[in-house]
């Protein structure tokens, strides 16, 4: 049977030339590692990485009815946003089941940029779709552009200071004019870019668009510049640190945003598909919630893994690792709702083995710790 | 690459004959390679039999966790105290200062089953 090759991005080549290890995720065939989980996690958090995130999607949403449709669609205030502003929202079913969580960009009046999950791109570009065909007979103009786009993530504490002489910018003068969840357009070494103040490493960032023709120039001078190569293996590692949800593992299309602990991204809201049974749950309550777990050892919890508590099974880890930024072991995971409090002792179930842990605050890591 | 003087696992373990009846048991580099950055080992005590292709240990890094299997068996006599608190000699010299335990062969004639350095190569490339 030949089943379908995976996309490649612009730098496939590139990170072959790197000695990258490539892994398939959510369809492409993406650098997992360079010099390994640990160095690279390090750089993020002491200095700068980039990292190659062509594999999400970039779907433009434009036309007259665009606002509305947008506002249907995610569960983030749409309205009130300025122009060249970022929101972190969930798409939703009728019945609140998460079907991404994204980063919604306003371009400019009457036109959004949404970053969808590379895995989801399609099933999210079909409900985007399905709804301007349901609620606007077709109006509003959705242009999917990830495979003729490239994006990359610049992210660590010394992310603005390593950009800055490299890039000039149209809507502000200085980077630090860009405010968490702001964006500009600028230019790096003659090629045209969209730059917004995002991310998802839990460290201060950027994440950069350009057309694919400027991909090698731009990673190329990026990287010389210090920015040291990161797969999505310290990916994963960095934003677990952080208690960033990933979709697939705390977030499915049979679990809410108000299960998921994302309340702030659907409250401020009445309005939105999937929204009157968010807002009955918000009164009432869920039936699992998602705690953060802390384990003393190296030895990590892994999705599937039981929590339990005095012996009886509570719920399922969905997300565990070795924290390197903690050097303990950090996990996420779903259990029945009661009331647990920080630092309630639970146990986990690792491999056969009962080893005591503790429910946890997340993010397990914050900035300048 | 992988070296002469030793047998080698199709789960990649090695084990190298020091002396009559005692040898050294590790992982490949490619499995090294494989794991990724190795965060935590738990090995068999001195004293404890180990059997032939059975589990005998767990090798843990930041990704994933593998079990470790037994190239032969035999008695356990010294755990490399090294690599259990500093797990990344693994990563850093599997074949050499990364090895993981040393032990007394029950049946030398198991060594035959095991692979040479060639067939490893081929089958690992």
């Amino acid at each position: 049977m030949n089943l379908p090759a995976n996309n490649r991005t612009q730098l496939y080549d590139t990170h072959t030339a790197l000695k990258a290890r490539i892994l398939e995720f959510g369809g492409w065939d993406m650098p997992i590692q360079y010099s390994g989980i640990l160095a690279e996690t390090e750089a993020v958090r002491t200095r700068t990485g980039i990292f190659d995130v062509s594999h999400m999607g970039r779907v433009y949403i434009s036309g007259l009815d665009a606002t509305a449709l947008v506002n249907a669609l995610v569960s983030s205030p749409i309205l009130n946003m300025d122009i060249l502003q970022a929101r972190y929202g969930l798409m939703c079913t009728g019945n609140a089941g998460i079907i991404d969580d994204l980063i919604l960009y306003k371009i400019s009046e009457d036109n959004y940029l949404l970053i969808p999950n590379a895995g989801n791109r399609e099933f999210v570009l079909q409900w985007i779709h399905s709804t301007n065909e349901q609620l606007f007979s077709n109006s509003v103009t959705i242009t999917d552009k990830t495979l003729e786009t490239t994006m990359l993530a610049i992210q660590g504490p010394m992310s603005e200071s390593l950009l800055q002489p490299l890039i000039t910018l149209t809507s502000v003068d200085n980077l630090s004019d860009i405010r968490f969840f702001r964006a500009s357009h600028g230019n790096i070494m003659g090629s045209t870019v969209f730059i917004g103040r995002t991310g998802y490493t839990g460290e201060d960032g950027f994440e950069i668009i350009t057309d694919n023709a400027n991909a090698k120039q731009t990673w190329d001078t990026l990287v010389n510049a210090g920015a040291e190569p990161c797969g999505l293996g310290a990916r994963d590692v960095l934003r677990l640190e952080a208690a960033l949800p990933l979709y697939g593992h705390e977030l499915n299309i049979n679990t809410s945003p108000i299960e998921a602990g994302l309340q702030r991204f659907v409250k401020k809201k009445t309005s939105f598909i999937g929204s009157q049974i968010i807002h009955q749950q918000l009164e009432h309550g869920t039936t699992k919630t998602l705690i953060g777990v802390t384990v003393a050892g190296k030895s990590a919890p892994r999705q599937g893994y039981p929590i339990m508590q005095r012996g009886t099974q509570i719920g399922e880890i969905t997300s565990g690792s070795f924290s390197p930024s903690l050097g303990i072991s950090i996990a996420l995971g779903y259990v029945s709702t009661v009331q647990y409090k920080e630092g309630a002792e639970l146990e986990l179930d690792i491999r056969g083995r009962i080893i005591p842990a503790s429910l946890a605050s997340t993010p397990f890591y914050k900035r300048g710790n | 690459m992988n070296p002469t003087d030793r047998y080698y696992t199709k789960e990649h373990e090695w084990i190298k004959i020091e002396e009559p009846g005692i040898g050294t048991i590790g992982i490949t580099d490619h499995a090294q390679c494989e794991l990724g950055d190795v965060v935590y080992i738990e090995l068999p005590e001195a004293g404890t039999g180990i059997n032939s292709m059975e589990k005998m240990g767990e090798i843990e890094s930041v990704k994933a966790v593998s079990d470790l299997f037994s190239p032969v068996t035999a008695e356990v006599i010294e755990q490399n105290e090294e690599v259990l608190t500093s797990p990344e000699k693994v990563n850093e010299d599997p074949f050499g200062s990364g090895w993981l335990i040393k032990v007394k062969l029950t049946n030398e004639s198991e060594l035959t089953e095991l692979m040479d350095s060639d067939t490893y190569t081929n089958l690992t490339s």
